[in-house]
This record gives C-alpha cells, structure tokens and sequence, in this order.
C-alpha cells in the first residue's frame, strides 16, 4: 500500500524538524467499530454464559432443543467472551496503541481497518453460527471447524502484517513496552491456532475434519494451545494493554523499565511449556507432566511482574482511584490478574491438581481471570477510549462507571467464591470413603450438593450482566450526548507529544 | 535519536529517557524480592526434575522412582487389602446369611447403598421407587420375576432381556395387534377388561367384550384374574401398580405393541460381593420376601 496518501499528516521523518502527528493522520473509524463490537459481544458473551450457568442451575432451560442444550451453548458463551470481547477489545487497543507509541499511521491505512474488523466479526459469527448446529471440532477454544480456522488464519495474517508494518514505519526510536506484548500475543496465536488446527476436511464440501494427531499427542497439542490461549491472548495481549491505559490514566511513568524488560521476557519463554499442567494424571507420560508443573512453577514471578508494574505505576497517583472510576477498574483488574495467576501456579502442583482437576475450582479459577482481569482492564480501557474516539470531554457519567465498578465486583466475587467452595465439596466428595473403605457419595449427591452453589454463581452473573449493560447505557449516552471536546488537539495523544528530537 | 533521562519528583528515580505518546518509564531496578522469589521457583524446579520423571528417556523416573501407574496401582492394592477380609466373607456367603449375620449385614448395606446409587439408581431412583416408563419400583412387594433372595439375586446377577447370560430372565409378551392377532378396537377392550381387574373400568359393554379376548390371549401368562406368574415374568394387572401408564389407551397401546425392558447382567460387571450386597440392600428396601 502507497504511504503517499497519508504522508502529509504524518510526523516529519526522524532527522528533520520535530512535529506533531495530527490526529487525523492516525486510522480511527475501524477502531472506534472495534470497540462498539467490542461492548456488544461482551453484553452477548455475559448472557450467554448467564443462561448457560442458569442451565446447570436449571437444567429445564435446556429446553429439550438441540440447538439450546448446554453442549452446543457452552462454546458459545467461550468463544464470545474470549475471541469476540477480548479479541475486539484487543484489536481495538493495540491498534490504537501501535499508531501512538509509533507516531506512525496504522499500515494498509484504513482499508486494512476494515477488513480486519469485517473479517474478524465473521470468523465469530461463522463460528457461533457452527457451534449451535453441532459443527465442532471438539476441542475446548478451537471448537471452530476448518473452514473457520481458515478464514481466521487470512485475518491473522493481515493482522501481523498491519501491526509489524506499523512498528517497522514507527517515528519512535524505541518500541513501547505495550507493543512488545501485543506482538508476541498476535505471532504466538498465530502458531498456536495453526498448530492446533492441522486438519483435513473429509471433503471440501464438507464442514467435518479429522486432525492430524490423535490420542495423547493430539490431548497434548490441543493443550499446548489451550494453555497458551490463555497464555497470550488473555495476558500477553492485555498485559499490552494495562501498560498503556494505566500510566494513561494515573498519568505516571511506568514504574520499571527493568522489571518490563525481564519479565516480559522469562514470561514469554516459560509460558509456553505449562500446557501439560491440563493433562495431569492422565495417559500424558509423568516427565511431561512434571515438566508442566515445574514451568507453571517458575511462571509465578514471571506473571507477578506485569502486576508490581501496573499496581507500582500508581506510586504517587494513588488519590486518583478516589476520583477515577476507570483507573479503579484497571487497577483492580491487575489486583486480579495477580491473583489468578498466583492460583494457577498453586493448581498445577500434582497434589493439588488431584483435588482441583474437573472441579468447580478451576471453572472459577478461569473466571477471576476472565471476569476479574481481562473484562476489568477491558472495561477501563472502553471508559478510557470511548470519550476520546468520538472527541468528548468525558463519559457521560462518572457515577455510572462507579455503579459498574461495584455491582460488577461484586458478581465476581459471588462468582468465584460459589465456586471454590463447590469446587473443593466436589472434589473432596468425589474422594470421600467412609470407614468400610467404600466411597461415601455417588456421583448424584455431589451433583445435587453443587446446587446451591450453581444458584449462587448464577445471580454473580446476573449483576455482572448487570454492570455491563450500565456501561452500554453510559457509552451510549457519552457518544450520542457527551460534550464535545473543543480542538481535536485536546484528544489528539500525539499533539501531546513534545519536541521529541532536541 | 537523543533521549532525555530525567528525575522523577515523586521517587526520585531516573528515567530512561525514552517517551511514547506522552508515556515514561522508569529506571527502578528489579524488586529485590521478586527477583529472589524467582531464583526460589527456578531452585524448587531443579531440585524436582532431578527427584521425578521428568526426561524422555526410556526407564528415567527421576531419584524417587516414583511412577504414576505404579502409584494408583498400589493405591488400589492397599484398598482392596484394607478390605479383603469383610469382602471375602460377602462374597463366601449366601445372601441370607448375610442378612442374618449383623456384621456382615451392616458391611453389605453400607456398600449396598452406594453400589445401588451408582449402578441402579439412573433407572429405579434414588431409593428404588421406580419410575413410569418400564422402570419397577423396587421398594413395593409387587415383584415380577420374584423379591427373595435367590430371586433377586438371579436378575441382578444375570439381567433381563441384555442378552448378556445365558441363565438371564426372559420373557416375550407378542405383540398383538403389530403382528395381526387382535385388531387396535380388541386391545382397547382387552384394556377395559383389565382395568376391571382392579376396579376401575368405567365402560361396562367393553369388558364384557373384552373378557373372552383376555381368556383366549392373556391368562396363559399373566393368570385367570390377572394374578400375574413370576416363573415367566408376567406382571400381576389386578393391582394398581404399573410399570408404564395406567389409562385405558396407554394399556391398548402396550398390547398391540409392547415395549419390553431390559437390564443388564450385572454378574459380568461387578465383583460377586457387589451383586451379594446388592441383594441384600435392594431385598431391605420394603418389598423383601423370605
């Protein structure tokens, strides 16, 4: 693509006279899209997984219908919550941020915007259009059948081509810590999914593909990419994230440069050996499982950097999370982040995983991270965005996003707690014997005594709902009601810039 | 391109010069705490791989030896020791004895109760009540294929109609109107007639019709006033309880075209104690007969 057509607004080259980029110059229209998809998925995302928990609460919500039982709903309300609100929000920050911290308009210009954004809300659809009719791989977070993964596989590529492409144009001497997460995040998906997905369709005509592995080694892989799933897209992704929006919002120097530098690192390098910690006890061979638990092991000071950065960022800025509804849901979501990811360690200890594996516990260890950490800093970055995409002085209200706050938090940690409770009943049930040396539960009565505990999980999601359709309701009104901004130079980040060659 | 190291004011940190869209970063060296509680993870996972199975050598367990099969091997050998004296007196003995024995019949209910639950539960319910649809209640003294001991001891052990034992209870109601021996207006009748059986026929002109139908096609098995024959399984019909529902077009339609039931030979699946203890919990659940 031609860089002529935008060259005029861009920042003079490196060597001659220092200059502002001016905001039109940067690609905004696909990204604001991006982020109103990604509001809209997480509200479908939140209902889904509110039915679906309603389902295992009630079990009459199934309906008696195919197409609405829990197994064909379930990879709905994942896919929407992790690929379609985590992965437009991602879409949306990181191109945002790659333009700024680069000075560099994003590459392939707004056409590439838009496929991106095109692209990848039919790769969600597709998908969960597959999931209800019962085309599915079969494998937890890649349910999506070839002709998905492969149409994914072309988005990705552009994805990787438009955000290297941005860096490599940068006017910045240095690329932004936020840049280096959010590349890893997009390269490592990418081998992952095509790792993951090595398939062969039995015709082309045809949605039902067989993988290439199978029995142990295809458990393996798919874990490889389960885990790192979770290890790239919802933390190496949004860690890029939280190093922009929150010394945005505190309005603070990252607290060290050092800590970026070393953790990034030994986490990128260690997290992509944990994935057997999902096989513990099964036919994977015992070095592999070990191996597994000793790496999710060392992940544990790795993770914990991302988390001393975010929170130590605010040294000095403290009083803001009395004032800054946002900052505060940043900020907690790191609060969680760190202890999630101190949990995981914790669970991947073979003892450990003996009680926890195939428990309630791990359902809510997901969420403190899915909910906690990846919707938090999510919703602090929307309230953070959206004023500034359509160039209002603020959203609308700043009691609302406090409402949000609360009524959110406190779905989650409704949420979590039902379920490490149920989590741990269920697993010490399932291995209670009582003094004759037979067991002391049929596997009935734990279902039964998860009851209550379903009850309570579901009402968490309720309010989580809740919170979000607040936000809905107060994003809605900042654009079509919010003060405008007065010069775009006032929303413009990269006026803001200083002389940066002296 | 030049950078400019500046002091923070709050901290008093450096910083390193560099800045993106607005953004700084300080120079704070690595926290000293989390640097050592790094080596401490790296440290514990040296120290484990050398003490677990953690290579791709064929025979490399690590120091301990330690196995994962040979673990849950002997896992199960420890139980099954801890409890082979009791088990091997449930299984020496006869059910009777068991249940007259008040040892060996707390031991038999205890596992009873949980064998029960996990095995026959699905169909017969939590405590044996049974369910409409082909599902017997196990707690009621209407027994098809008889409630001693022995009796029940022979349908757990060889199941019903599962083609599993060759000694399994088998028994075959014809399908009368499916292969033309009444018409659907006769089985409706017959239905009358057997609702009579019980009291509660409502169409008098219809159990006079269907009175000789049940004479020619029915009292073979299931006896002159529908009394019922455990030798050949045929259900008692002068109760009021029933397998599948109990209205006169749910009874025609089990005439022209039976759904016949079937249980597993359980012989072949569970230890001989199991089935032993099974007989004596599912014989205590009410309807037991000596």
């Amino acid at each position: 693509m031609s860089a002529t057509g935008y060259a005029a607004g861009l920042a003079a080259p490196a060597t001659g006279t220092p200059s502002a980029v001016r905001v039109d110059a940067y690609v905004e229209a696909p990204i604001r899209a991006f982020a109103i998809a990604t509001v809209f998925w997480g509200v479908v995302g939140f209902l889904m997984g509110v039915l679906i928990a309603s389902q295992l609460a009630w079990p009459l919500l199934n309906l008696d219908l195919e197409w609405t039982t829990f197994g064909r709903l379930r990879p709905v309300h994942t896919s929407a919550v992790i690929f379609a609100f985590g992965g437009n929000a991602l879409f949306c920050t990181s191109l945002y941020v790659v333009q700024r911290t680069c000075r560099a308009r994003l590459f392939g210009g707004e056409p590439m915007g838009w496929f991106l954004f095109w692209g990848y809300q039919f790769v969600i659809v597709a998908a969960a259009l597959g999931y209800v009719l019962g085309v599915t791989q079969g494998k937890e977070y890649a349910e999506p059948e070839w002709y998905v993964d492969l149409w994914l596989t072309v988005v990705w590529v552009h994805y990787l081509v438009a955000f290297g492409g941005t860096i490599l144009r940068r006017e910045e001497p240095h690329i932004y810590v936020a840049n280096w997460f959010y590349l890893a995040f997009i390269v490592t998906v990418a081998m992952l999914h095509i790792g993951n997905n090595l398939a062969l369709p039995i015709t082309l005509g045809h949605s039902k593909s067989y993988g290439l592995a199978s029995g142990v080694q295809d458990a393996m892989i798919q874990w490889w990419y389960g885990h790192n799933a979770v290890g790239f897209f919802l933390t190496a992704g949004f860690l890029g994230m939280m190093y922009y929006f929150i010394p945005k919002q505190a309005e603070r120097p990252v607290y060290s440069y050092r800590l970026s530098i070393v953790h990034f690192w030994s986490l990128i390098f260690l997290y992509i050996w944990a994935g057997p910690h999902h096989l513990h006890y099964t036919a994977l061979p015992d070095w592999a499982q070990t191996l597994g638990m000793v790496f999710s092991i060392m992940l544990w000071m790795p993770s914990w950097g991302g988390m001393i950065n975010g929170v130590m960022t605010l040294s000095g800025a403290w009083d803001k999370l009395r004032t800054n509804p946002s900052l505060r849901f940043s900020v907690t979501a790191v609060g969680f982040y760190g202890m999630s990811t101190f949990e995981g360690p914790v669970m991947s200890i073979k003892a450990v995983n003996a009680l926890s594996h195939y428990t309630d516990w791990t359902i809510g260890h997901v969420h403190s991270g899915a909910m906690g950490w990846v919707g938090f800093v999510t919703f602090g970055a929307m309230y953070w965005l959206f004023p500034r995409l359509w160039n209002k002085k603020g959203v609308w209200s700043e009691k609302l996003i406090s409402w949000h706050f609360w009524i959110a938090t406190l779905g989650i940690v409704l949420y979590i707690t039902a379920m490490w409770v149920s989590g741990i009943l269920q697993g010490l049930m399932w291995r209670a014997y009582d003094e004759n040396g037979f067991l002391q539960y049929s596997f009935i009565e734990t279902v039964a005594a998860m009851h209550p505990y379903y009850v309570i999980r579901t009402l968490g999601g309720v309010l989580y709902l809740s919170g979000a359709l607040i936000m809905v309701y107060n994003l809605w009104m900042t654009v079509t009601r919010g003060e405008q901004a007065e010069a775009v130079a006032a929303s413009a980040p990269g006026a803001a810039v200083p002389a940066a060659a002296e | 391109m030049p950078t400019k190291i500046e002091k923070d004011a709050l901290t008093g940190t450096d910083t390193t010069g560099h800045e993106w869209d607005g953004l700084k970063e300080l120079n704070t060296p690595l926290p000293k705490w989390w640097l050592y509680l790094l080596y401490v993870t790296i440290a514990f996972s040296a120290v484990w791989v050398v003490l677990y199975p953690a290579f791709p050598f064929k025979g490399w367990t690590g120091v301990t030896g330690w196995v994962a099969r040979e673990a849950v091997v002997q896992d199960v050998a420890a139980a099954n020791a801890r409890m082979a004296p009791m088990m091997n007196r449930i299984r020496e003995a006869t059910p009777q004895q068991i249940a007259a024995d008040p040892e060996l019949r707390s031991f038999a209910m205890a596992g009873g109760r949980i064998a029960f639950a996990n095995n026959c539960a699905g169909c017969h319910g939590a405590g044996g009540q049974g369910a409409v649809g082909g599902f017997p209640s196990l707690a009621d003294d209407d027994w098809i294929w008889g409630g001693t001991h022995d009796a029940i001891r022979a349908t757990i052990q060889h199941g019903i109609r599962a083609g599993e034992s060759d000694e399994e209870r088998v028994s075959v109601m014809p399908r009368f109107v499916a292969d033309g021996v009444l018409t659907l207006a006769q089985a409706s009748d017959a239905a009358e007639f057997v609702l009579s059986l019980s009291g509660r026929a409502t169409d008098q002109a219809a159990v006079e019709r269907g009175k000789p139908l049940f004479a020619e096609n029915c009292v073979s098995c299931h006896g002159e006033n529908g009394e019922g024959n455990r030798d050949v399984g045929a259900p008692r019909l002068n109760d009021r309880v029933w397998l599948h529902a109990s209205d006169r077009a749910s009874i025609a339609r089990y005439i022209a075209n039976p759904r016949l039931g079937v249980m597993p030979a359980w012989g072949g699946r569970l230890d001989p104690a199991t089935v032993n203890m099974l007989t004596v919990y599912v014989h205590a659940l009410g309807g037991g007969e000596n």
